[in-house]
């Protein structure tokens, strides 16, 4: 396992990843659910919409870091209220 | 009616899910892990927090190489996808000429990429290269190992005369599915040319064409093995295409923590453009179920 290299912050990024991915997997066996249509004109189910929020989130960071001189925390902020308005409106 | 989606089936996928864990997941956490910390070898770390990113999105390397990756990704798409669909219209539609136009173009699908590569760099050459040499003694300037613009037509032409067959293919099997009632219909209503294939046939093959590009698309967005061996991503740097300045970074100058934050980067806008194209096919495909 040395040669991966881990340390604490990185470990806890995969932990929350895993933990957000079982919960998700277990909320669509105890709740399965229908697709639904949002603003992008597609259909997405919660899992559809967990990948953009993730995607986008990353994204969302690496502008904040390349664009900005703030702190990195703000583009979590930022990274949360673009979730939120995904898993709403998508 | 709307009918409730059952998940339970992805359990049926964890062998796979085992299987990919160890050829892609821990490799991933492990250039996740490389990203945020520097080494200078003999597995000892250093933890460099956002400095490799920061240092990436500022660097003109990794920028002027994603713009020629992407220059290069769209010229290749821009002639292949028209060339091959093109082709896939004018193929014999049954017979021993489909077979054998089918066996011939399938053929440059089967040469391994560093083969293509070794073609073309000794086709190319002046000295003994059929293609250098003819275009040599017609008077063109011509030396992929010096010039620009002859290294940029070199790995284009390669990657066309690689993969439009790929194209052509499977517009071709699209074209095949469509049934004859579509173009008796045609027929009676006096439709062009033109028209069969704006209305019947492209929205027909719409689907494999969009398989058709994604995959062109991926490939070429991770291009390594035929511009190395032909140009070695010369002449300077301008064939030096993201895959190419990665490894070089990598395991050339051993910069494990920069190549790290570079290669999450390279990932994101490949997942990012992957699932834009799937989400699209799925859709395509669902209206067409309608």
């Amino acid at each position: 396992m040395e040669w991966m290299a881990w340390t604490w912050p990185t470990a806890i990024f995969f932990l929350i990843i895993a933990a957000t991915l079982i919960i998700f997997t277990i909320l669509a066996i105890k709740f399965p659910e229908t697709p639904r249509m949002g603003v992008l004109r597609m259909e997405t189910t919660r899992g559809d919409r967990l990948f953009i929020a993730l995607l986008g989130s990353a994204f969302v960071n690496l502008a904040w870091l390349g664009l900005l001189s703030a702190p990195q925390w703000g583009a979590l902020i930022v990274s949360f209220f673009y979730a939120v308005a995904v898993f709403r409106w998508v | 009616m709307n009918k409730t989606v059952n998940q339970k089936a992805w359990f049926l996928v964890l062998p796979v899910l085992i299987l990919v864990a160890f050829s892609a997941v821990v490799p991933l956490m492990t250039v996740v892990n490389y990203a945020f910390q520097d080494t200078f070898g003999n597995n000892k770390f250093f933890w460099a927090g956002l400095d490799w990113f920061s240092d990436m999105l500022e660097s003109e390397r990794m920028w002027s190489a994603l713009g020629r990756q992407i220059a290069f990704s769209s010229i290749i798409l821009a002639i292949e996808v028209p060339l091959g669909v093109f082709i896939a219209l004018n193929m014999p539609k049954k017979g021993f000429w489909a077979s054998l136009c089918l066996v011939l173009m399938s053929l440059p699908l089967l040469i391994p990429w560093n083969v293509v590569g070794t073609i073309w760099q000794i086709f190319g050459r002046v000295d003994i290269g059929l293609l250098g040499y003819t275009l040599d003694k017609l008077g063109i300037d011509y030396n992929y190992t010096q010039d620009f613009y002859a290294a940029w037509a070199t790995i284009i032409v390669m990657d066309v005369w690689h993969w439009t067959s790929l194209v052509a293919l499977l517009a071709y099997a699209g074209l095949q599915s469509i049934p004859n009632a579509y173009y008796q219909a045609a027929k009676i209503d006096q439709a062009s040319r033109w028209k069969v294939f704006r209305f019947i046939q492209l929205p027909k093959i719409m689907g494999v064409l969009m398989i058709a590009i994604l995959l062109r698309f991926m490939d070429s967005f991770m291009i390594y093995t035929e511009p190395f061996v032909v140009t070695g991503g010369g002449p300077g740097n301008s064939t030096t295409l993201l895959s190419i300045d990665l490894v070089k970074m990598a395991l050339g100058q051993f910069d494990l923590g920069p190549a790290a934050a570079f290669s999450i980067m390279y990932y994101l806008v490949i997942l990012l453009i992957s699932y834009v194209f799937y989400t699209v096919m799925t859709n395509l495909d669902k209206r067409e179920g309608n």
